[in-house]
């Protein structure tokens, strides 16, 4: 479970676009009938992409009333699951595995460079408020260590330099394309012997 | 080694492409109109003859696991729901089956729910794959278009209908019964068992909960025979397996693999070693972050298969495999992993939600050698009170990695932690201690 804090301003109104209210229509086909309760998730995170990213509380109550359950169902899921931002992040959400494979083979720098880069603190804005980054846990991309998620893109096989360039395209606006940053094909071994980087105590 | 034709996963690197067409060159849908035409009981038969053991991390044998569904539908609908909320730290496996061999998911997921008289198959897809999931998503529709799922299916007279469901962000949800709470719209906190899915499951009704793995090695069981499947590696340990390579080796990566491959040999040849070689190696966690890591002398004779592993009191788990090298801090690395159990832990019951916290504190501070000896007598017993007081088997997942530390390990956490208790060096205790413990001397 982790923490979660709701943003302090609050919209007053939310509502799904049209073409996202049909989309939900759809989902809830998934379902059966009397099982509209199933799709509180997928509509969850229909409400974050609508909204930048986030969801305001006005989301969760009209969720409810979507799915016909009390508000409070919706807000406890809302604050159980870490997918789910109850306060903005950036345009750019840099979330960086920590978790001990990534550890192992230097993810605390990459930290390190998301403090520099971006914000002193995790889930803060940049200067420029595009950028916000956190430290996540295992985000199932072991084998290509180090590596982070921004938005839905996984960015493999960093090291200090790539995490670097890659932070800094997010900052300037024009992001990298995502995938292995050693000339990597997707997550087979490497045919040739790499030297080693020789990372000590992460 | 296993050779090139026996590999189930031809294409787990995208070297052949992902398309429907490309999986039909690989016998992809070849026949399965005939194997559904054998029936349930040859299916079901098939598997327990291959001796197919769940992929998932627990070990269970598939084949009896399907046969305990009711063997006619009554009131309720059957469902299939597939595992691929894959988030245990160290593996990465069902990454790739989702990216690059959908098509045989998809052909498993309908010779299952044929097998256990389902007509809807949910999978259940973590959150952060959302790449993933849509490249299954296109993969569906594909078959749907071939009409190789949907109604009337392959021409075999069975309806199936595929449905992928997000989960965001939650390791627990990756416990059979939490991922069904989490489907049916709950928070993901696990269920008592028994009853078990196969009876009382997904909104009630009859539900087979399988990983991924699992399910996508089904049809090429099927169409090879379970005897072929069964011939390799050992009785009980039978089949091939992908394992995720990670941590301190040259050539980090995924690959299939005969069960029972010795441990060094999925090191040195597949995994390019361990950095500064072989004798810097200096632990190894088997199975995913939920097993006890082995340290080197162990290592060196280890075959990778369910019940070697026991034996050595570990576990294959999913077979994630993560290599510390003598270069890393072992109490620090394990100091991270309790923290993602204290991060994880859904909060259901008292033993886990504050031990796992507990622990990580202890061993936190055993990393910095701030620890007494008094802690981490302390620390022993924590795991001891989590283990088997849990609902789910998270309470072990999160207390094995910290009793396997202090199995192997004990005298390098002995050498930092020497100090003496707080209370005998006199501080000023703050009142909240039991003043009791004060009273006595060695206390």
């Amino acid at each position: 479970m982790s923490l979660k804090k709701v943003h302090h301003e609050q919209p007053e109104k939310f509502e799904f676009t049209q073409s996202n209210f049909d989309l939900a229509k759809k989902i809830l086909e998934k379902y059966p009938k009397n099982r509209k309760k199933s799709a509180v998730m997928p509509l969850l995170s229909l409400a974050q992409n609508q909204n930048d990213n986030w969801i305001p509380l006005a989301a969760l109550k009209y969720i409810g009333k979507f799915l016909s359950m009390p508000y409070i169902n919706v807000y406890e899921i809302a604050t159980f699951y870490s997918m789910y931002n109850l306060s903005p992040v950036g345009k750019y959400f840099v979330q960086v595995c920590t978790t001990s494979p990534c550890a192992l083979r230097g993810s605390n720098n990459i930290v390190k460079i998301c403090k520099e880069k971006i914000s002193k603190n995790p889930s803060e804005l940049s200067e420029n408020g595009l950028c916000s980054w956190t430290e996540v846990e295992c985000l199932g991309a072991c084998v290509n260590a180090p590596m982070m998620q921004v938005n839905t893109d996984y960015y493999e096989d960093l090291d200090d330099l790539s995490a670097e360039k890659i932070l800094n395209s997010f900052v300037d606006d024009k992001p990298l394309s995502p995938g292995s940053f050693r000339n990597r094909k997707n997550s087979a071994p490497e045919k040739e012997k790499k030297v080693s980087n020789g990372i000590k105590n992460a | 080694m296993l050779k090139e034709e026996d590999k189930i996963f031809k294409n787990l690197s995208n070297e052949f492409g992902w398309k429907l067409e490309d999986s039909l060159k690989r016998n992809d849908w070849s026949n399965t109109k005939d194997l559904i035409a054998k029936g349930r009981d040859w299916i079901i038969n098939e598997i327990k003859t291959s001796e197919l053991r769940g992929r998932g991390g627990a070990g269970f044998p598939t084949g009896l696991k399907w046969s305990f569904t009711p063997k006619k539908v009554g009131s309720r609908p059957h469902y299939l729901v597939i595992n691929a909320d894959e988030s245990e730290p160290g593996t990465c496996k069902d990454r790739d089956i989702l990216r690059f061999e959908p098509q045989k998911l998809i052909e498993g997921c309908l010779i299952t729910s044929y097998a256990v008289n389902a007509n809807i198959c949910y999978i259940y897809i973590r959150g952060e794959y959302y790449n993933e999931g849509m490249r299954l998503q296109e993969a569906i529709n594909e078959a749907y278009e071939k009409n190789f799922i949907g109604k009337n299916a392959c021409n075999s007279g069975w309806d199936l209908d595929i449905y992928i469901h997000f989960g965001a962000g939650a390791y627990i949800c990756g416990e059979e019964t939490a991922l069904l709470e989490s489907l049916e719209g709950n928070k993901g906190q696990p269920r008592l068992k028994p009853p078990f899915p196969a009876l009382v499951g997904l909104y009630g009704c009859p539900t087979i909960v399988n990983n991924v793995e699992t399910i996508a090695v089904v049809p090429t069981i099927l169409r090879k025979g379970g005897k072929w499947f069964g011939s390799l590696g050992r009785p009980k340990n039978t089949g091939t397996k992908i394992f995720c390579i990670s941590g301190n080796v040259n050539k980090p990566g995924n690959v299939e693999e005969e069960m029972g491959i010795s441990l060094k040999d999925l090191i040195e040849k597949h995994a390019g070693g361990v950095i500064g070689g072989w004798k810097n190696l200096q632990a190894v966690i088997p199975g995913g972050s939920s097993m006890p890591l082995i340290p080197q002398d162990i290592c060196e004779t280890l075959k990778m298969d369910f019940d070697s592993l026991v034996a050595v009191k570990s576990g294959l788990g999913t077979a994630g495999i993560v290599v510390i090298n003598k270069d890393q801090d072992i109490v620090k690395c394990m100091a991270r992993i309790a923290k993602f159990y204290k991060h994880e832990s859904c909060g259901q019951c008292t033993p886990c939600r504050e031990g796992s916290g507990w622990m990580w504190r202890i061993l936190e501070r055993t990393a910095k050698g701030e620890a007494t000896y008094k802690d981490i007598d302390l620390l022993e017993d924590v795991t001891k009170q989590i283990e088997g007081h849990t609902i789910c088997a998270f309470g072990e997942g999160s207390a094995w990695p910290v009793q396997g530390l202090l199995r192997h390990f004990r005298k390098e956490i002995d050498k930092r932690c020497h100090g003496e208790p707080i209370i005998k060096k006199k501080r000023k205790v703050p009142y909240l201690i039991d003043q009791h413990t004060l009273e006595s001397k060695d206390a």
